[in-house]
């Protein structure tokens, strides 16, 4: 490093170790403070209706049709080519169990305006690989999906770790995935992972409760139980599950970007903490 | 035939386990029909190969007509389950004209409840649990969940060791008479009291050290 008389550095000759960041480097200039206010509901979501954010369900296909669902940006879905290869095209299939139709519902309950997206990764042509699930959720993030709503797991430790590097891509790229805790007491991903947001379910019966977790993995408890939702061939079920208690934190998610359009996942994370219905004035 | 396949093979008992599972997976239906007074209740084992679910024990409604048949794992609930490895609790099954179409053709019988939970040993899904009908339109809870979880993991321990019992047959059946005849032997020892049993162990092993001299 050469230095003038003044000891001010002229030129960064030094290199640093990777990752790092020179201080006058653009990125090291101070950031205006997000929230020098309080963080409530009406600050939080008031007023939205998810217009401008793209959702993802990434699941079983969604009925675009269903009354509930009110009409799809995209359906695409995941299958293998012949020469094995896992290749995403556009679906015509609709919703092959009705699961993903019942989450789409759910999320479209709280943000009418979001974009849904379908990324069918289960159904015909799937041999228990985990394959279509990553291609499927490597693609979500490709589109710049904001929410991606994943009521899946996989218990397959070789995926584990394919899962946590796309995760954490989409953490950083800006998409926040919303997954959900296996219901039973099974070890499986990504819902483990740090840079997702967990959730499984509590018993009661307001859409809009939901409770931050002070002791994860799992971040946050919204209604899962005796949920009426949309499923296959325009009819409505009653179902019960982590799956839809995923589902409405994705549709809080959508409600709070589509206000807050910069939010980084792990200030939505923030949010999502400050307004869950445990929290109160210290 | 690898020495460890070898021991394995007549260590499980191949023989004697090759129906033991059959009662076992009953009993669980059985008892899980029972605790949530279900209409009937099944376990079907999930066939990676073919795509599809075979049902392998049937209470209540069924269980004298579905032992043996087969349903796709793409599409419908219990497809649903064995894909995404999770459980799914519904109710109005019976307004899924889908479920209801394929269902009530093949077995007579439509749902209008359904408990679905994986059967899961270590990473891998066996196959799935279903819990059809409970008597009432009563609120689902999380101590139902669980207690699904726990038939699924009795369920799932008693499928594995028929996937081992088929798999050691599959063993036998390759190997030729010898092991199926050391296997035998194996378990007609087991069943002796105790002295002709210790006799016998002496006899084998004298038998080994000639044939390996």
């Amino acid at each position: 490093m050469s230095e003038t008389q003044e000891g001010k550095t002229t030129e960064p000759e030094v290199d640093l170790p990777a990752w790092s960041l020179r201080r006058d480097d653009p990125r090291a200039r101070a950031l205006p403070r997000s929230w020098p206010h309080r963080i409530d509901r009406k600050w939080a979501w008031s007023g939205s209706d998810g217009a401008g954010v793209r959702v993802a369900i990434v699941d079983s296909g969604i009925d675009g049709d269903h009354e509930l669902v009110g009409g799809l940006q995209r359906a695409v879905a995941v299958e293998k080519t012949a020469d094995g290869e896992w290749k995403v095209g556009d679906d015509d299939a609709g919703d092959l169990a009705g699961h993903g139709t019942a989450c789409a519902g759910i999320v479209r309950s709280f943000a009418p305006r979001s974009e849904l997206w379908s990324v069918r990764v289960l159904g015909a042509g799937f041999k228990g690989g985990a394959g279509a699930l990553l291609t499927g959720l490597r693609w979500a993030i490709e589109q710049g999906c904001e929410v991606v709503n994943l009521s899946l797991s996989t218990p397959k430790r070789d995926t584990a770790a394919l899962l946590h590097e796309i995760a954490d891509d989409a953490y950083f790229g800006g998409s926040v995935f919303v997954a959900s805790a296996h219901n039973l007491d099974v070890r499986s991903y990504p819902w483990r992972f740090s840079s997702v947001v967990s959730v499984a379910s509590h018993d009661g019966e307001d859409p809009y409760e939901f409770l931050y977790n002070p002791d994860p993995p799992v971040e946050f408890f919204a209604r899962g139980m005796d949920i009426e939702v949309a499923w296959l061939d325009r009819t409505r079920i009653i179902a019960a599950g982590n799956s839809f208690a995923t589902a409405h934190m994705t549709g809080i998610c959508a409600l709070i970007l589509g206000k807050h359009p910069a939010l980084t996942p792990f200030q939505l994370k923030t949010v999502l903490r400050e307004t869950a219905t445990n929290m109160r004035e210290s | 035939m690898a020495e460890e396949d070898l021991r394995a093979a007549v260590a499980a008992g191949a023989l004697a386990a090759r129906e033991g599972h059959r009662p076992l997976l009953q009993a669980i239906v059985e008892v899980a029909r029972a605790i949530f007074g279900a209409r009937a209740a099944s376990i079907m084992l999930l066939d990676h190969s073919a795509g599809e679910l075979v049902f392998q024990a049937v209470t209540g409604e069924g269980e004298d007509t579905l032992v043996g048949r087969r349903i796709s794992s793409a599409t419908g609930i219990a497809g649903w389950v064995a894909q995404s490895g999770q459980p799914l609790v519904v109710e109005d099954v019976a307004n899924d004209p889908r479920f209801a179409r394929e269902e009530a053709r093949r077995t007579g019988y439509v749902p209008k409840g359904l408990m679905a939970a994986p059967l899961l040993r270590d990473d891998r899904v066996l196959g799935v649990l279903n819990v059809l009908d409970r008597p009432e339109r009563r609120r689902f809870s999380a101590a139902e969940m669980d207690l699904l979880g726990l038939f699924a993991n009795q369920a799932s321990v008693a499928l594995d060791l028929l996937l081992q019992a088929q798999r050691i047959e599959t063993l036998l059946g390759t190997a030729g008479d010898e092991l199926e005849a050391v296997a035998e032997l194996a378990m007609r020892i087991d069943r002796l009291d105790e002295d002709r049993r210790a006799a016998a162990v002496r006899l084998l092993r004298d038998l080994v050290d000639i044939v390996g001299s």
